[in-house]
């Protein structure tokens, strides 16, 4: 019988830098799927004056050999003026945003509040019995807040994905 | 001459076109492109290619590309026309041919209204074009049409979709007589890297069993990257393989030819590959078909690989030394590095020794049967031998007789072999003929095609017919998805699961009822009369070659096997196949 195998992979965080036009986004994610390669998150917005450049943050896994890939098939798109795979160039800072929503009453209340401030939450929205919390952080530092929040009624979760830059003085 | 004044969308596309030269659209009309057709309507500078189906068209268009070199163009309407153009625009970017089709779309008001004739072309044709474009203002149609050209015909080629909304095609303004200056964004690198370069020279100049492996980027380089292939190639004495799409690129008249290589290719070119030292890959992008079983091939040599496309490189196989840049190019600066460093060739004695005895297995050999009945191949010989003299221009569709004609006829001079190498389309091979002729109108082309491929495309017939090219269609008739029912035999045990070409039209009364001529061969002793009669009519002509019903094509390396696992004429095969196996395609 056939067996369908895997193989080893690594994770990576990709910024490509690409003309802010109609449809641009679609043909990286549907290059992707198309390809069959995986977006652990992708983050885009606009970052010049003239609206006219974005930089997306895409967070991927795969063997190197399709890392590889990735990032020559991301640069051979028109639109797309640089691909920067950060994880093979690094150092680099990643961070995500977080809101997260958790109710409860009493001792678990001051216990998430405690732990909030602990991590540096801001409450950005509060009830009697509910708070909303901004979490910035790298990504296993918003893990760990989320699963504690299990613990003491967490309600709903809501994260940006990854932006990400290499450190230093240059541009990546 | 400035001329300043406002024109409509419709007026700056034709425009543009004839700007960038375009001196032929194949295309069909239709609701959204109606203001398209009216501005080209009288125009004496573009003629307008009518064909059968918006299919035939893109086919039409990449056979001219390919014939001559030049981008091809497409008009169509929207919804289906833009949808029925996917296949052969598909088929474009696969095989890396230059298009720019020209879609209608419905008013932009209407878009995402579900409205009448309403497709998403733009989301359709993403992942099948090398770059598409949805214009919503007329002012940008004329750097829209400058770039798409661009992006088509640089780099590695390929089909741009341009989708213009009805209203904006009608839509006036400013026109300057020509497209305003915008920012080049696409300038693919053609030139190597030095370093890179003289450790190519070095390598080949060290090499005892090299290999020149090579594809369409050759012919898409141009006829001077062909000619540099063949100075290189005197240079070192290393022999030439190709893979389908680079036939024509080498001469198979050359001494140093192994023939073409991979599943159908011949036991020398593959069997050199698997014993070289070095292999020098120009322009081929290591496809499945080429390689066989991954970890089987050329498994002791280094590989340097010339390719415009950084994507192509290490794509399935991981090589030595990429040089990316275009083909001619980077050839040139090999050239340019051997002599001044002053190499001499290697002497490849015990090489070619070794080749000369693969060769010497004649792994082209067919049985011969002395019933009178036509063996295929023996039919693709006699049209060469009948045919070569005219240089003839061959396209061909999608199966047994595809691979035949790559095997028996013979190719000296690029731009001459038009097939469906990577999408594999069936149908291709009609309009690609007839596409070939409007921009050749002086050359013998032949679609050398299948009883049930020629079927695909067939309505095509009228279009040669209302434009009064003379292309020939010589179908090897067996009755059968000939390739189909050889996959059948070889894994699934002779159970013809629906590959029998059931109700065949009679093909000389259809040749006869579109105007062309038909004619009808049966047995051995009619052959080469027949060819004659097809050549020297001066009209389209089909010819109907009955031949040999259950031939297979040989040599075969089958799915999932090494290069050395070739299958010969005579080989005993086996009607089964393991699910690995099977599930390779």
């Amino acid at each position: 019988m056939m067996k369908i195998k895997a193989e080893a992979q690594e994770r990576h965080v990709l910024t490509i830098m690409v003309d802010n036009e109609a449809g641009i986004l679609a043909k990286i994610a549907g290059l992707f799927t198309a390809r069959g390669y995986n977006i652990d998150s992708l983050t885009v917005a606009d970052i010049t004056d003239e609206h006219d450049v974005s930089r997306i943050t895409i967070v991927t896994h795969g063997p190197p050999a399709v890392i590889d890939q990735i990032h020559a098939q991301l640069e051979r798109l028109v639109p797309v003026h640089k691909v920067t795979d950060l994880t093979e160039v690094g150092p680099y800072v990643a961070r995500e945003l977080a809101l997260i929503k958790v109710a409860g009453k009493d001792e678990n209340r001051v216990e998430a509040l405690r732990l909030a401030e602990v991590f540096r939450a801001k409450v950005v929205d509060t009830t009697t019995s509910s708070f909303i919390f901004e979490l910035t952080g790298a990504p296993d530092k918003i893990d760990t807040f989320v699963a504690l929040m299990k613990e003491l009624g967490l309600v709903e979760v809501g994260r940006t994905g990854i932006v990400g830059m290499i450190r230093g003085a240059q541009a990546a | 001459m400035v001329v300043k004044s406002e024109r409509s969308g419709a007026e700056i596309l034709v425009e543009s076109l004839v700007a960038k030269g375009v001196e032929f659209v194949f295309g069909y009309p239709g609701g959204a492109v109606l203001p398209i057709y009216d501005a080209l309507f009288g125009d004496e500078r573009i003629r307008h290619i009518l064909v059968r189906h918006e299919a035939g068209a893109a086919h039409a268009a990449e056979g001219y590309a390919r014939a001559t070199g030049k981008p091809g163009v497409v008009l169509v309407t929207s919804g289906p026309g833009a949808t029925n153009a996917v296949t052969g625009i598909a088929d474009a970017f696969l095989d890396s041919i230059p298009l720019v089709v020209i879609t209608g779309q419905v008013p932009t008001a209407l878009i995402g209204s579900d409205a009448f004739q309403e497709a998403d072309t733009v989301g359709i044709t993403r992942h099948c074009t090398k770059h598409n474009y949805l214009v919503k203002d007329p002012s940008q149609l004329a750097s829209v049409i400058d770039e798409a050209f661009r992006i088509a015909t640089e780099g590695r080629p390929g089909p741009v979709v341009v989708d213009i909304p009805k209203d904006v095609q009608i839509a006036s303004t400013r026109w300057t007589g020509h497209a305003p200056q915008t920012r080049n964004r696409y300038s693919p690198q053609v030139e190597a890297p030095a370093d890179a370069v003289a450790e190519a020279v070095a390598m080949l100049a060290a090499a005892r069993a090299p290999v020149f492996y090579t594809g369409g980027g050759v012919i898409n380089s141009g006829p001077e990257a062909a000619r540099l292939l063949q100075e290189l190639q005197a240079l070192t004495g290393a022999p030439v393989t190709s893979t389908l799409m680079g036939l024509g690129a080498f001469p198979a008249a050359h001494k140093d030819w192994l023939g073409m290589l991979g599943m159908h290719g011949t036991y020398e070119s593959n069997m050199a590959m698997n014993r070289a030292d070095l292999i020098v890959c120009v322009g081929a992008r290591f496809d499945d078909r080429v390689t066989g079983r991954l970890d089987a091939f050329s498994p002791d040599s280094r590989k340097i690989h010339i390719d415009i496309d950084r994507a192509s490189i290490n794509k399935t196989v991981r090589v030595d030394l990429p040089l990316v840049g275009d083909c001619g190019q980077v050839l040139r600066q090999i050239i340019t590095g051997w002599l001044d460093a002053g190499h001499k060739a290697q002497d490849l004695t015990e090489w070619r020794a070794r080749i000369d005895g693969w060769r010497a297995r004649n792994s082209l050999a067919y049985p011969k049967p002395t019933t009178g009945e036509i063996m295929p191949q023996l039919a693709i010989e006699r049209l060469y031998e009948l045919t070569k003299d005219r240089e003839p221009i061959i396209s061909t569709e999608v199966g047994q007789h595809q691979m035949w004609a790559a095997q028996h006829f013979h190719f000296d001079a690029p731009n001459k072999w038009l097939t469906s190498g990577g999408l594999g389309t069936m149908g291709y091979g009609l309009p690609a003929a007839i596409g070939a002729q409007v921009g050749c109108p002086d050359a013998l082309v032949i679609d050398i095609a299948g009883d049930a491929s020629i079927q695909m495309n067939i309505q095509e017939l009228g279009t040669a017919t209302q434009f009064r090219l003379p292309v020939k269609v010589f179908i090897l008739n067996n009755e059968w998805m000939g390739m189909v029912r050889q996959w059948q035999e070889l894994t699934y045990e002779s159970r013809y699961s629906s590959s029998y070409s059931d109700a065949l039209p009679d093909f000389v009364k259809l040749a006869e009822a579109y105007g062309w001529k038909g004619i009808q061969i049966d047995t051995l002793d009619q052959l080469d009369d027949g060819i004659r009669a097809m050549i020297d009519y001066p009209g389209p002509v089909i010819v109907d070659c009955r031949v040999t019903k259950e031939a297979n094509c040989f040599p075969m390396i089958p799915s999932g096997a090494a290069h050395t696992d070739m299958l010969l004429y005579g080989d005993e095969v086996a009607g089964t196949m393991d699910d690995e196996a099977k599930a390779l395609v």
